[in-house]
């Protein structure tokens, strides 16, 4: 059945190289796929195959060496430093391994951080925040600080902020590489839901099967080159 | 706000950490302080100096005398409205230790010259009519707690013997910069004492003080005295008074010099420790500032959150430390007071403070800041986990 949903994510002939010393590196090596939009993908391949360095490509946080990265419409490979950090703001969902949230704010002041940059007023803020914290279940921690946090909820705080600006698409790079099954099990499930529920497009890098059989989609990097014969279409 | 709230945060992180660095900001801005105010004070007396006030010794040195019979000539000069003559006298009370300024001094034209030395018009009278009186700055009667009438004997360094004295006035200040130590007694008591016990030191004084109508006309009379008693026994050297107290101070100008340069290697050396908290702090956080930079903070504003940092220490330390240079001053001023008559905080040692915390500020903030708006998002966060 062809897929009629539109793409959200068209990467072409992607190339990135790390320079060494005078030695130069290739790590990803003409890459070209798309992301249609609701989208649950996951990225697999041993270490040091390229994958965080994918993921911060489509995410705008890295510069690709030649190639087209277009995001919802946007070729990011166009935009200059400052373009790209607006365009983030607004159109990129962070989540990290170590869940990343800055640890002198409380819960709530880390979910609403992002939405500093948009022209929403104090109360807008409020509550979007409120709204982000409830579909995360913690809305009992507002006031919590991360350190008074376990793993499972910091992520669950770190996911809120990730959506709570409505971006066009998250990506999350070993998202449960740090939680026990339990914790990993609720990140899942609650990442299943946002595809499901709001339509959200989720890139996620993962070393975890469990984790991967979650996703959609499976992709396999192996040394910079992708190959999606290996793992294609997950049987749901 | 926020971003206020999260500086404020972070500035408080450690607070040890902070608290130490505050502390050392503390210190140093209170040792600039005070060194700047030792300097101060001593150029104290020639700020106070007056430019209408001329000076009149020997040519030799301070140490030889003049005539007494010089005082008719110079009062001949055009534009010289007044001459008085002063004796060091360099009395001692009780112990050396217990210095103050002691001069035998012809008082009338004295007190009119010095119009900062403020004497109530009965005890300027009691002191007239007294030939043992003696009228004593504020600060040295407080010191040894003389009242009004009571008789302080001091012993003579350079005309030998005990000297007795009544204390008939005491005088204050009409500036903060005028100096309230001082011990004056009548010219005539010591005189008329030489005359029967060292006749042939009798008749002469230290120095003459020339009052001149308007400052503009001091030079010309300066040179008008002196080429009256070229060639005499006695040649006399004229000079302004802020002269004649600069060249007290010329002979410790190193002395100063090494205060000054020591002021500022103080700030240069909490400058340096901020310098490196800043930078190990910032190093700590990088991951954050990677994260901040990930949600769409451009590098500039992330590097404000630093500046500001380093902003709000430097400002309490030095909020501390200028707070603490008015009374650390009044201990030191009180206890050296003897060395120091005039020992005030000036207003622009404090604006210097300033100037220094905010580049001690600076300064600290600069590599760190630099480090956050260059470094690569991808590499900051690398370097958590
Ligand atoms: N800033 C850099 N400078 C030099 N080499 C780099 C840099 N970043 C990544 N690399 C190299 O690029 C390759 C791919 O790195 P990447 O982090 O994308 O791997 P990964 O697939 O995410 O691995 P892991 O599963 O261990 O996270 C590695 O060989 C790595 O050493
Ligand atoms: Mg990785």
């Amino acid at each position: 059945m062809a897929d009629t949903r539109p793409i959200i994510v068209e990467i072409r002939n992607v190339f990135k190289s790390y320079r060494r010393g005078s030695q130069v590196v290739p790590v990803l090596q003409d890459i070209t796929f798309d992301i249609p939009e609701g989208e649950f993908l996951a990225l697999m391949g041993p270490s040091g195959s390229g994958k965080s360095t994918l993921l911060n490509l489509i995410a705008g946080i890295d510069k690709a060496d030649s190639g087209a990265i277009r995001v919802g419409g946007v070729d990011i490979t166009t935009l200059s430093e400052t373009e790209l950090a607006a365009w983030r703001a607004t159109s990129v969902g962070f989540i990290f391994q170590f869940y990343n949230l800055i640890p002198v704010l409380t819960a709530f002041e880390n979910v609403e951080l992002p939405l500093l940059l948009t022209g929403l007023s104090r109360r807008q803020r409020r509550e979007h925040v409120a709204t982000a914290l409830a579909a995360v279940s913690l809305s009992d921690r507002v006031d919590h600080y991360p350190s008074q946090l376990s793993g499972g909820q910091q992520q669950r705080v770190a996911i809120a902020r990730a959506v709570v600006t409505d971006p066009t698409i998250l990506v999350a790079d070993e998202p449960t590489g740090d939680l026990d099954r339990r914790s990993a099990e609720e990140i899942l499930e609650l990442m299943e839901r946002l595809v499901h529920e709001v339509g959200k497009t989720i890139i996620m890098v993962t070393h975890d099967p469990r984790a991967a059989g979650k996703a959609h989609i499976i992709k396999q990097l192996e040394k910079g080159v992708l190959n999606d014969h290996v793992l294609s279409q997950n049987p749901l | 706000m926020f971003s206020l709230k999260i500086l404020f945060k972070n500035a408080f992180r450690h607070k040890l950490r902070t608290t130490l660095t505050v502390l050392g900001i503390t210190i140093a801005i209170l040792a600039f302080g005070m060194l700047r105010t030792v300097v101060g004070a001593w150029y104290a007396g020639v700020e106070a100096s007056s430019a209408t006030r001329l000076i009149t010794r020997n040519a030799v040195s301070l140490v030889f005398f003049l005539p007494i019979s010089y005082k008719e000539q110079i009062r001949q000069v055009p534009g010289v409205t007044a001459v008085g003559y002063s004796d060091w006298f360099g009395g001692v009370y009780i112990d050396e230790k217990n210095f103050f300024p002691s001069f035998a001094t012809e008082a009338r034209t004295a007190m009119e010259l010095f119009p900062e030395f403020l004497v109530p018009n009965d005890q300027k009278n009691a002191f007239f009519r007294d030939r043992k009186a003696a009228v004593v700055g504020r600060k040295t009667a407080e010191r040894f707690g003389w009242k009004l009438g009571d008789t302080v004997t001091l012993r003579g360094t350079i005309f030998p013997g005990n000297w007795d004295f009544t204390i008939r006035a005491i005088y204050r200040g009409a500036q903060k910069g005028t100096d309230e130590t001082q011990f004056f007694f009548h010219w005539d008591y010591l005189n008329e004492s030489l005359r029967k016990t060292a006749p042939y030191r009798a008749d002469r004084v230290g120095w003459f003080l020339v009052g001149v109508k308007s400052p503009d006309m001091a030079a010309d009379v300066a040179v008008a005295i002196d080429r009256l008693f070229k060639n005499s026994l006695a040649e006399t050297v004229t000079e302004t008074e802020k002269a004649f107290q600069l060249s007290f101070i010329s002979m410790t100008e190193a002395i100063i010099v090494v205060i000054r340069l020591v002021s500022y290697i103080v700030i240069f050396i909490i400058m340096a420790v901020m310098a490196n908290t800043m930078a190990m702090t910032v190093r700590e956080r990088i991951g954050e500032y990677a994260v901040m930079k990930t949600l769409g903070f451009g590098g500039w504003h992330i590097g404000g959150l630093i500046f500001g940092e380093s902003l709000v220490i430097a400002a309490i330390g030095s909020a501390f430390g200028i707070g603490l240079t008015f009374p650390a001053a009044q201990a030191f001023g009180d206890y050296l007071s003897q060395y120091f008559p005039v020992f005030n905080v000036a207003r622009s040692t404090i604006y210097m403070d300033m100037a220094a915390g905010l580049t001690i500020a600076v300064v600290s903030a600069l590599f760190p800041v630099w480090r956050t708006v260059r470094i690569r998002i991808a590499d900051g966060l690398r370097r958590i986990g």
